[in-house]
């Protein structure tokens, strides 16, 4: 299950979409809206999503789990629009068999949210604002899917 | 051959604009549109800084060829999560 919504994220709904009675390891991972950046408080987020393509790469993401360690049951949920301090802006729910799978692939489904996902977000301070990570870096989404195997 | 792009996130803001049409010749390369797009708005990505493109929502190699009808899109880096 992926989606991508501007109302707050429930991890309990999320959650219980991966559990099943063959998977004896559920993890969920929470990304929350920090407060703080190099020591400037941080008053709100501002997320913005490029749909159509943000939901293909959340696809391409299950598929690559599926493909790469056999593990099936991923949700993904991703918050769009203002985002309060403190609130849940993502949620990773993986289940497996067995544990090792469940913590490998929820780790691995972060990070490619992270790398290949056209979905932006922005700092807003009492002083101005940042887009995070677009300061102007190199940036290759097509490199990068080389997957580890469990156990590193 | 006419071709409109997106803009999303900081290239939207740099940009001034969240799309632009542009006028391709035929057989128009994803770095042609990249190299039109610096020259309309030099203030978008520094040189050193390769531009992304997405051509039909999938990243798109600098010699990938346009059709008028694409669904182009410049993608600054994500930063979801």
């Amino acid at each position: 299950m992926i989606e991508i919504t501007d109302q707050p994220l429930d991890p309990a709904r999320v959650t219980n979409l991966v559990r099943r009675d063959g998977n004896g390891a559920v993890v969920t991972f929470l990304g929350t809206t920090r407060d703080h950046f190099e020591g400037k408080r941080v008053l709100r987020l501002e997320y913005e999503a490029y749909y159509d393509m943000a939901l293909k790469k959340l696809e391409e993401i299950c598929r690559e789990m599926q493909q790469e360690f056999g593990v099936e049951d991923v949700a993904i949920s991703h918050r769009t629009g203002l985002v309060d301090i403190g609130q849940i802006s993502l949620i990773v729910a993986v289940a497996a068999p067995h544990r090792k799978e469940a913590f490998y692939a929820c780790h691995k489904v972060v990070d490619r949210v992270k790398e290949i996902v056209p979905i932006w977000k922005k700092e807003v301070y009492e002083d101005g604002s940042r887009w995070v990570a677009c300061e102007d870096h190199e940036f290759s989404p097509s490199q990068g899917a080389a997957a580890e195997t469990p156990g590193h | 051959m006419k071709i409109e792009v997106r803009f999303f996130a900081l290239y939207r803001e740099r940009a001034g604009c969240s799309r632009a049409s542009l006028d391709l010749p035929a057989g128009a390369t994803v770095a042609d549109l990249t190299a039109e797009v610096r020259r309309r708005h030099p203030g978008l990505a520094p040189p050193e800084v390769s531009i992304v493109v997405a051509v039909n929502t999938d990243y798109a190699e600098p010699d990938t060829v346009l059709n008028e009808r694409d669904e182009v899109c410049l993608i600054p880096p994500v930063s979801g999560g």
